[in-house]
């Protein structure tokens, strides 16, 4: 298993920096994969126990001049590593002003990602500075965890207002309740409630818009019949945990182009976000009354 | 609106009356301690009450919660519209706010009202009065040693004319400040008296003292502190906020004149 690759342009090396800053908002720990064409960031969460899941997904060709890798074996062509991307935010920290930046695989007692990073210097000598970011090597066996999640029949979709807006509004709601009531209309309508014995917050957005069938799909090669979609659903609320929602809202460095909610009555709220070439999807569980 | 609520939010609960002038929010702690908020009419857009006076308990934290709803740093450019109403004895207090199209609808649960102290501060028995900038005292305020249990404060005609006192774990701290001081808008002491107040009773009112521009501080022949803060909020508009306080009983000095 090899992987070597070296960020050079100032604003790949930023843009790689958000992106991590944003999932390690969203997880302490998760699972890096790389293959021939993307980088990943996985948390597979269980809807089942109630976790929260995550896939991000970026194209290597954005972020690195040079890049190259083996994966397990060639039929298995994938590197599958287990990190805390806090420890990699830690390291790209230093490469703020760098030159250039090498992230490679090694083994230094224990396998790690090795980042080392070229900072501008007032002498003729080089300034390096080399971090170590510990991984664990996932092994073929447990693979299948870490695959993308499909995406199922969705109830309503929607595009979300903006987060700056939602997360104020969340983050004092957070305060009065553990819970928030979420729904959405195909008027455009979407509310966010939260309900104790003591008070009752409701918030309402209006004139949103929702995506047609195919666009919410970030393959524009997904196509639904008839029979699968159930636009007859007029509304749909569901009841999801308010810290879990509040993190997602949140965890955005930048204003995202495009963020679709996705729900599912009874079992998910999915958020597709969508940023020039990087998507990310956050699965949110819904909570039973 | 929230900054004059915050400038009293020392504890969970607080009791709203409401009459034809406006509003007035009380918080009270120990039974030392109890700060009034005053929201006039005036500073409303439209102000109606049916009856002569409605009394309620309300959850501050919580109301304070709402008023916030949508960040508590106004952007610039976008206002929040707020609506209030109160249907009577056992109806929760509804607010409807409006910002950029958002539109948020809370309803909190009223309590049965508490009496409240009074504690029958009159002007005719004000012995010491100072009127000064809030600037200065607001260093001293937040400067006051935590680890003395009590603030002294002297006020004389004589000097060192209005001086506060801490006795804390390190030694004791004395910050002066004269009359002739350009801080000092009005100074008007009668006798030289020396009280003592319980720190952590008057800690809560340098909120206050962080929002106002002006501050009144008396005293009266039982030893009682009265501060009244002058705040002015975002619309420019003036709201006063007062803080009564009873002397800390274990050590009461005898009023000298």
């Amino acid at each position: 298993m090899r992987f070597r690759g070296k960020l050079m342009d100032i604003e790949c090396i930023q843009h790689f920096t958000r992106v991590v800053s944003t999932v390690s908002k969203l997880a302490k720990t998760c699972t890096l994969k790389i293959d021939r064409s993307n980088v990943y960031f996985i948390l597979p969460g269980s809807v089942v126990s109630g976790d929260i899941s995550i896939w991000c997904e970026l194209p290597q060709c954005h972020i690195f001049t040079e890049f190259n890798m083996e994966g397990l074996s060639e039929d298995a062509d994938e590197i599958f590593l287990e990190l805390t991307p806090e420890n990699i935010v830690k390291a790209m920290k230093s490469a703020r002003n760098a030159k250039w930046v090498k992230m490679k695989l090694t083994n230094k007692h224990i396998p790690c990602i090795t980042f080392e990073v070229e900072l501008p210097s007032l002498t003729n000598l080089p300034r390096t500075v080399i971090h170590d970011v510990p991984v664990c090597v996932i092994p073929r066996r447990s693979w299948a965890e870490f695959q993308e999640p499909k995406l199922t029949d969705f109830d309503i979709s929607i595009y979300m207002p903006p987060l700056k807006v939602v997360k104020n509004i969340v983050d004092r709601m957070k305060h009065l309740g553990n819970f928030v009531m979420l729904s959405v209309n195909r008027n455009g309508e979407m509310t966010l409630k939260v309900e104790t014995d003591l008070v009752s917050v409701s918030t309402h957005f209006y004139n949103l818009t929702c995506p047609n069938s195919r666009s919410w799909s970030k393959d524009p090669s997904v196509t639904r019949t008839p029979t699968q979609s159930r636009h007859q659903i007029k509304s749909v609320e569901v009841r999801v945990n308010i810290q879990k929602l509040a993190q997602f809202v949140s965890s955005q460095q930048v204003v995202p182009q495009k963020v679709v909610c996705n729900i599912h009555a009874n079992r998910t709220v999915h958020f597709l976000l969508l940023h020039n070439d990087v998507t990310l999807q956050y699965f949110l569980p819904v909570v039973s009354m | 609106m929230s900054t004059i609520l915050k400038a009293v939010h020392f504890k969970e609960t607080a009791l709203v009356i409401a009459s034809a002038m406006g509003l007035k929010v009380t918080v009270e702690d120990s039974k030392c301690i109890q700060a009034n908020a005053f929201l006039q009419a005036g500073i409303f857009q439209e102000f109606l009450i049916k009856e002569e006076q409605v009394t309620f308990k309300i959850n501050l934290t919580v109301l304070l919660e709402c008023l916030n709803i949508f960040g508590s740093s106004s952007t610039p450019g976008s206002t929040t519209a707020l609506r209030m109403c109160y249907a009577g004895y056992g109806s929760p207090l509804v607010l409807m706010l409006e910002e950029g199209g958002v539109l948020t609808n809370c309803s909190i649960k009223t309590q049965e009202p508490d009496e409240t102290l009074d504690f029958n501060f009159c002007s005719t028995n004000v012995i010491n009065k100072i009127i000064m900038k809030s600037e200065c005292l607001k260093e001293a305020f937040n400067e006051l040693d935590m680890t003395s249990e009590i603030l002294q404060i002297l006020m004389s005609p004589d000097k060192p004319y209005f001086r506060l006192s801490t006795f804390g774990n390190a030694g004791s701290t004395h910050s002066d400040f004269p009359k002739e001081s350009d801080m000092v808008e009005a100074f008007n002491c009668t006798q030289t008296q020396t009280n003592r107040y319980k720190v952590s009773l008057l800690k809560p009112s340098v909120k206050a003292l962080s929002s106002s521009v002006r501050v009144s501080i008396r005293t009266d022949n039982r030893g009682f502190l009265s501060l009244q803060f002058m705040i002015k909020n975002e619309d420019g508009q003036v709201c006063f906020v007062e803080y009564y306080c009873a002397p800390d009983e274990d050590m009461e000095e005898d009023y000298d004149s």
